[in-house]
């Protein structure tokens, strides 16, 4: 057993606080809340610059060739640094689903350019239902010669708006999984994007699909087969965003000691306080909890192992911890908390949209009821 | 990251279940014993005896004294797989009397004491806490007054076990009442059985068992038995001992318990619809599932922590108090499951598992308050954990 950081992590993970505390300060975090794009490609590639977008990626195909879990603790810092722009949806949904399901050319295509900084992915999954199982995927893929015809509406898809490539989910049979996967240029004839406004000011949008014709080398694995991977990619996109919640938790408990130290009211630091005491014990208890159950899940899910069970735990663990302590980071700051020009209502808002990606709690302890055998 | 075990420690895990289940001599599944009870203590102290011929009980200590020097995560293997059979192997004389003598014992404490408590002859009682000494444990105002060659002890110890079948206590006493309040203090270990001037009580508690009230009148204690060095002893008792302290048996209990939910939801209907089926049971009954291996992950890291020399500091507490607050959850929404038969008392006619939930439901409020209170660990996880200004 070994619940620490190895050497190689623990050195990934101050590199990451180096270069993340220069280049993306909360100034640059509240710059891209207002950004059309919501990133530089300036950062972007500073960021391929340090292999971090290849950091998974086998050799083979230009990459570092890591495992998941030296990528969670990476995630873990972007969490706390609060990286905008579309480094989780390049790496983590669309990277990753092309790395699962892809040929061999399809990776030689994509997956060293992903790792060069040259193009961003993003993962058309979820439409207008909002649901997260295969019965929500309704836009439809229907072959027509050696292509297929794309017709539907995907929406709340990340980063849409800057990415050259999807992976999107199509409906190609009748049977609840009968859902393909293709690699679409974003600019492709026939999509139409809106941009929605969302809590975390990160970029989502609509993304409508009239009559877009993709050739069938588009298709990425085989057809019908496409939930499988989307399965994993669920998995991967639960721990990576505990992941960032378990960073993000971190830097909320370490923001309200620093302020609970510092605050005097009558008389005293707020900090002296057992309420105050007692609140930032709580959020340590959360954080402590939040770090080790993502690990768990972040070990096996590298290992190859079983893991259903371990990421439902953490997702509906992670997403209640996270809250929780942005909770009581506001109530321990006061006023102050909530304005515009603290950093606390940065998280908080980050929270609430990480609660409810990839399956929120009741979602997550829905599977564990199963899993305990109810 | 590597969550698993070494696999010699898995195989140790599997002959541990083999043995048990081969020598407990009660139906394990029906019964939670408390060994703080007096009839629990009887089964608890045959079934140890057989923990010692293994040599099971003192894996942790040293292999000069007769331990196995065994790791943090072997002991780990061995107290989960214990505590899931509800047994409480762990007793305050092997993880806390025995390793105290190794520190700052005579070695006539050691020869007298160490074989006897790696064989589970000696049930010890704790004597800290004091009517008027709680949370404040360094106020105690029990009173040793040197006499010759003994101390005579004058006061009181509560919510001890002094009254299930123990032999000896350990305790904290005053022997120096003018000096600041830590520094007169002294740790000894005083005979009970047949002692004169010693009056045990017993307070009955809200669930089905009892704790001691002992009253010392006057009572000699040979100065032999004062442990390290007088007006030492409340450095004496707050040692940091290096045995595998992540209280883990907790996870492990619960585990147990929600096994037992899990199939009692199977097997019983509310409304017409088995429990099982009930959505929002479904939906609280995971969560708990979370929660206890939340626990789980926080108590191996403890004992991690320790196998690799780091001091689990504030981890221990957080796992303290979450793991304890977890469990008063778990079993509070046990009985909530279990509808109107959750209130029946273990005798009772109708009592499901035996009334089991119901009685541990109302022992686990004892563990938020005893051996640091939940408030005293949030303070401590903030102020020495987290470096927060003292009130």
């Amino acid at each position: 057993m070994d619940l620490g950081l190895n050497e190689a992590q623990q050195m990934l993970k101050t590199t990451a606080q180096d270069f993340l505390s220069a280049e993306c300060p909360d100034t640059y975090v509240r710059e891209m809340e207002e950004d059309e794009r919501g990133y530089t490609p300036e950062l972007w590639t500073k960021i391929a610059e340090q292999g971090w977008l290849g950091l998974i990626i086998p050799e083979q195909y230009g990459g570092v060739e890591l495992e998941f879990q030296d990528l969670v603790v990476l995630l873990e810092e972007m969490g706390r640094y609060m990286l905008p722009g579309p480094f989780f949806s390049t790496v983590v949904l669309g990277g990753m689903s092309i790395m699962d399901a892809g040929s061999d050319e399809q990776k030689q295509e994509y997956l060293p350019r992903i790792a060069e900084g040259q193009i961003i992915m993003t993962l058309a999954l979820t439409e207008p239902s909002a649901r997260w199982d295969a019965a929500g995927v309704e836009l439809t893929a229907k072959p027509n010669g050696d292509s297929y015809s794309l017709n539907g509406t995907k929406l709340f898809v990340q980063n849409a708006h800057v990415s050259d490539y999807m992976v999107v989910a199509a409906r190609t049979g009748s049977s609840v999984e009968d859902i393909s996967l293709f690699v679409v240029p974003t600019q492709s004839d026939g999509i139409n994007q809106t941009l929605l406004k969302t809590i975390a000011s990160d970029r989502q949008s609509e993304v409508v699909f009239n009559d877009v014709e993709v050739p069938s080398s588009a298709l990425l694995g085989e057809e019908n087969k496409g939930w499988e991977t989307i399965r994993k990619v669920m998995q991967w996109g639960a721990i990576g965003k505990c992941a960032e919640m378990s960073g993000g938790g971190q830097q909320v408990l370490d923001m309200t000691v620093d302020y609970a130290k510092q605050r005097t009211q009558f008389g005293r630091p707020i900090g002296s306080f057992q309420a105050i005491q007692h609140h930032c014990a709580n959020m340590a208890t959360d954080v402590e909890g939040s770090k080790f159950i993502t690990y768990q899940a972040a070990w096996r899910l590298s290992e190859g192992l079983p893991a259903d069970r371990e990421v439902a735990m953490a997702k509906a663990w992670v997403s209640d911890a996270y809250r929780r302590v942005c909770a009581l980071g506001h109530q321990s700051h006061g006023a102050i908390g909530f304005t515009k020009e603290h950093n606390m209502q940065l998280y908080s808002r980050r929270a609430k949209a990480s609660e409810i990606m990839f399956g929120d709690t009741d979602f997550h302890l829905e599977n564990v009821a199963n899993i305990i055998g109810l | 990251m590597d969550f698993k075990f070494e696999s010699i420690d898995e195989d140790f895990r599997s002959e541990i279940k083999d043995f048990v289940e081969k020598e407990l001599p009660w139906n394990w599944k029906e019964q939670d014993l408390d060994p703080e009870d007096e009839k629990d203590s009887v089964l608890v102290r045959k079934f140890k005896r057989k923990l010692g011929d293994q040599g099971w009980l003192t894996m942790a200590w040293p292999k000069e004294y007769g331990g196995q020097a065994a790791s943090h995560m072997r002991q780990v293997v061995f107290n989960e797989e214990m505590a899931y059979r509800g047994i409480s192997a762990g007793d305050a004389g092997i993880r806390m009397v025995g390793p105290i003598l190794m520190l700052y014992g005579t070695d006539e404490q050691k020869e007298q004491f160490l074989p006897k408590i790696a064989s589970a002859e000696i049930n010890w009682s704790q004597g800290y806490s004091e009517p008027d000494s709680g949370s404040d444990l360094a106020s105690l105002q029990t009173r040793a007054v040197e006499d010759g060659d003994d101390f005579v002890v004058s006061g009181s110890k509560i919510w001890n076990s002094a009254h299930a079948d123990s032999d000896w206590m350990f305790m904290l006493v005053r022997t120096e009442p003018d000096a600041p309040k830590h520094r007169g203090i002294s740790f000894v270990l005083t005979e009970l059985e047949g002692q004169e001037g010693v009056t045990i009580e017993k307070i009955p508690m809200m669930w089905d068992a009892y704790r001691g009230l002992v009253t010392f009148d006057n009572v000699r204690v040979p100065k032999k038995n004062l442990v390290g060095e007088q007006n030492r002893g409340w450095y004496v008792g707050a040692a940091l001992l290096d045995f595998e302290r992540s209280g883990v048996d907790r996870p492990a209990r619960a585990k147990r318990v929600l096994e037992d939910l899990v199939e009692f939801c199977k097997e019983n209907k509310k409304n017409g619809r088995l429990l099982a089926d009930d959505p929002v049971i479904r939906n609280e009954l995971a969560e708990l599932a979370v929660q206890v291996e939340t626990t789980r992950l926080m108590c191996y890291n403890v004992a991690w922590m320790q196998s690799q020399d780091l001091i689990p500091n504030k981890e221990a507490s957080i796992t303290k108090v979450y793991g304890t607050e977890t469990v008063n959850r778990l079993y509070g929404l046990g009985v909530k499951i279990m509808g109107l038969y959750g209130q029946l008392d273990p005798d009772s006619k109708w009592a499901p598992l035996r009334g089991r939930i119901e009685n541990a439901w109302l022992r686990s409020f004892g563990g938020m308050v005893a051996a640091g209170t939940s408030e005293i660990q949030r303070n401590v996880i903030a102020q020495r954990g987290l470096e927060l200004p003292r009130g």
